[in-house]
């Protein structure tokens, strides 16, 4: 074996184009890792199991950018929480807010909910209008909150199902004379005299008419139900997926990275310490190394995480109990020619610990190959990680790349043909991997010279 | 290596085996509560509430006696009887899960689930090897022609991509788009029904595919490197300047020479296949090994994992046996040492 300097390594390196496709890639994840750590609340994905945290998300809704692909727009999904606020102080005061909806889509929404948080004292009226594009004005509610006399937070979800919008649509298009019972309400509102949809400006008023007490408004959001939403759609827990995605990728880093290089240390130190050894040490210690050798991995990975934890952190120490092995062989035979050399012997002959000559002389001379099985093991510790999630043993506190294909087969996002929750993550695991083995592949033939010829 | 055998099971045992004492107790005392609730005769030749507990208490404790289960899983005796009892083959009967026929024997179970296994995962890793011996063999002895460049690409391409991935994928382009293959591997039929073979080879399909496309670049990447190393040896130069057809210089005398690693990945790979991708198998609704794998670890039905276990392990480590002498027979050189 032969050593190779720092240097050299990286000018080889630097001449190999995979190997910086590889980190390129790799630079890509680690800012998009960065990105989801500062931007997303860490809040978000502890709450990536809890359904009412992604109660104001629609079900199974496409990604938005699938629409420039697509003849018949698909109804985007819209939370709208910044509505333009009028204040008039009067005898009767008014709080007003206008939500401007701009629907060019060719389907009917879903439904739609308004949500409003308001602290207030004394009794308030609640009234909601609707102006289409046809510049007809219709009230879909006209409500009081409840009456009291000191002051209290109201929180209030009214939903396009509610009986009352019912029945004022009922009387608005009954005099227009095309009412039809069947028909739901949001695609009454939505629709034109043929009962296809109406393109344009709707404008959502919500207004609240008080005498003298001021009305505070903290949270006011209207939801108008799509199909569409997002950079990565939602699933059917009504998930947005890219959260998840984004997630996934310091994790999988994370997991794959810390098995490698825990595995590679390992395996390293055991493997050059057996084979400096030698004798009766080194003979223990290899059969030892066939042990685990032999050990099937997965099911055994699959016992463990049933019977002892599925905490992410012991997982990674799993994965690393069977993968070191193979490194630990490499490095032993490479110590056995290392050993033979006329420095070790010579540091030998001058009474240096052992420790000192195996850590000084013969683990610098492995770690180029060191760093080459590193970047390789990296693809096989994340995607088993992925596997294990995706029998559904995974960590239920991290929303990684495998849980969410366990959870679209749960749901059967094949036979439902919601691509969107299949190939990203999939996608994702496999980019993550390549990266991976595109870096190590370049150190290998550098490492290697044999492979290049 | 029977010390390797011994040592596995060990670890399997020790896993499992406090979970399954909980389980086995709970399992007695819901029996013993039938039994009284089955029989109100019991209950009435009781005077007192606190009489009829003991007698309940007293039965449950008397089973678990019977059943050895007083001592802990971890007691010499018991460990040492369970390994016994392995050894001569005789794996007990499962707790939950039953072969298709209705056995609850886990050796019938097993004996119904390989032959599943070898057909899908053994069929697949032939047909890989074979594909990649010869890809690996042309990109070899041309190295950077584009055949070297393309079989390179698509190993790295491919070594990343999760096969229970590419599996799902699969079904969603083949079974439900364009409905060509279906979508569970299980045949709907009987297995006694005269079509079931044709059925299981059509729902075979699927997942065969699936496996050898994404195996067979990792076995040309591999051969090819065995074959890089052989074509520069002075020998092959030798014969090359004496003007032997390239042809027969690749297939006759390199790839001899590259065969003993090859041999040694195709035995442990076969070996290795009969475990069945557990995860290819969840995906493809497959019913064979790893598919059993994995119901009896989630229901923890120990017998299965336990036989289950060793039947791999055994499976394993007599291949690893076979390729250490089919090495010696291809390398002469390794006998000497």
């Amino acid at each position: 074996m032969s050593s190779v300097s720092p240097t050299e390594i990286k000018r080889e390196f630097m001449k190999s184009k995979i190997g910086l496709i590889g980190v390129l890639i790799l630079l890509s994840l680690v800012i998009l890792s960065v990105v989801a750590i500062t931007t997303i609340p860490i809040d978000t994905f502890k709450q990536w199991n809890n359904p009412g945290n992604w109660i104001s998300y629609p079900k199974t809704a496409a990604p938005a950018w699938v629409n420039y692909f697509v003849m018949e727009k698909i109804p985007e999904h819209l939370i709208l929480d910044n509505p333009t606020v009028v204040t008039k102080d009067d005898v009767i005061s008014l709080t007003s807010h206008q939500f401007d909806v701009q629907y060019h889509y060719d389907d009917f929404p879903s439904d739609f909910i308004y949500e409003i948080n308001v602290e207030y004292s004394g009794s308030q009226l609640l009234q909601i209008s609707l102006i289409r594009p046809n510049n007809s004005q219709i009230l879909l509610v006209s409500k009081s909150l409840p009456q009291s006399d000191s002051k209290i937070t109201h929180h209030e979800r009214i939903f396009s199902t509610d009986s009352n919008i019912k029945k004022n649509i009922q009387i608005h298009f009954s005099e227009m004379g095309f009412y039809n019972q069947n028909t739901t309400s949001e695609n009454m509102i939505f629709a034109n005299n043929h009962g296809d949809v109406l393109k344009g400006n709707y404008l959502f008023l919500v207004n609240i008419y008080s005498v003298n007490e001021n009305v505070n408004v903290i949270d006011s959001k209207l939801i108008i139900g799509g199909k569409a939403y997002g950079m990565m759609g939602t699933d059917e827990l009504r998930r947005d997926l890219a959260v998840g995605l984004l997630w996934g990728t310091p994790l999988a880093l994370f997991i794959g990275i810390a098995v490698a290089v825990g595995s590679v240390t390992v395996g390293l130190i055991y493997g050059v310490y057996a084979g400096f050894k030698g004798k009766k040490t080194d003979e223990a210690m290899m059969r030892f190394n066939d042990v685990i050798y032999a050990l099937p991995a997965l099911p055994f990975l699959i016992i463990l995480a049933v019977t002892i934890s599925n905490s992410i952190f012991l997982l990674v120490g799993f994965l690393m109990i069977f993968s070191w092995v193979g490194i630990a062989k490499v490095s032993r035979s490479m110590a056995l020619q290392i050993k033979t050399r006329q420095y070790v012997e010579a540091s030998q002959m001058m009474g240096q610990k052992n420790s000192k000559i195996v850590f000084k002389h013969i683990i610098p001379q492995l770690l180029p190959y060191a760093f080459a099985s590193i970047a390789i093991s990296v693809p096989a510790a994340i995607t088993t990680e992925a596997g294990l999630s995706f029998l559904g043993l995974g960590d239920p506190t991290f929303p990684t790349w495998g849980q969410i294909l366990h959870d679209a087969n749960i749901y059967g996002a094949a036979a439902r043909g919601i691509w969107w929750w299949i190939v990203p993550p999939g996608m994702m695991i496999a980019i993550t991997g390549l990266a991976f083995v595109f870096i190590g592949n370049a150190l290998d033939a550098i490492v290697n010279p044999k492979l290049k010829k | 290596m029977f010390g390797v055998l011994m040592i596995t099971l060990l670890l399997t045992i020790a896993l499992v085996g406090s979970n399954m004492d909980v389980i086995l107790k709970q399992g007695i005392v819901y029996q013993v509560r039938a039994e009284i609730t089955e029989n109100p005769a019991i209950a009435e030749s009781f005077s007192t509430v606190e009489e009829f507990d003991k007698f309940i208490q007293d039965q449950i404790d008397q089973r678990i006696e019977t059943l050895g289960l007083d001592e802990p899983w971890y007691s010499p005796q018991r460990v040492g009887f369970t390994m016994y009892k392995i050894l001569i083959l005789d794996f007990g009967n499962a707790t939950f899960l039953t072969s298709d026929s209705g056995s609850s024997n886990v050796g019938d179970i097993l004996l119904e689930k390989i032959p599943r296994t070898v057909l899908l995962f053994t069929t697949a890793t032939i047909i890989i090897s074979i594909i990649g011996i010869f890809l690996g063999a042309l990109a070899g002895s041309n190295v950077g022609s584009a055949i070297d460049r393309i079989t390179s690409a698509f190993a790295v391409i491919s070594s990343s991509f999760p096969v229970w991935w590419i599996g799902m994928l699969m079904i969603f382009l083949f079974a439900f788009t364009y409905h060509i293959f279906p979508a569970r591997a299980t045949p709907s039929m009987l297995p006694t029904e005269p079509g079931y073979i044709l059925a299981l080879l059509y729902h075979m399909t699927l997942p065969l595919i699936t496996i050898v496309m994404i195996g067979f670049g990792t076995w040309a990447y591999l051969v090819r490197n065995f074959m890089v190393g052989t074509m520069q040896e002075d020998f092959i130069i030798a014969k090359k300047s004496i003007g032997i057809d390239k042809k027969k210089i690749i297939y006759k005398h390199a790839l001899k020479n590259a065969a003993p690693p090859i041999i040694t990945i195709l035995a442990l790979s076969l070996s290795g296949s009969l475990g069945g991708a557990i995860i290819t198998e969840a995906v493809f609704d497959w019913p064979g090994m790893g598919r059993l794998y994995f119901e009896a670890i989630s229901v923890m039905d120990l017998p299965i994992i336990i036989g289950a276990t060793y039947v791999l392990t055994v499976l394993f480590l007599i291949s690893i046996f076979v390729a250490d002498l089919l090495y010696g027979y291809f390398d002469p050189r390794v006998k000497t040492e």
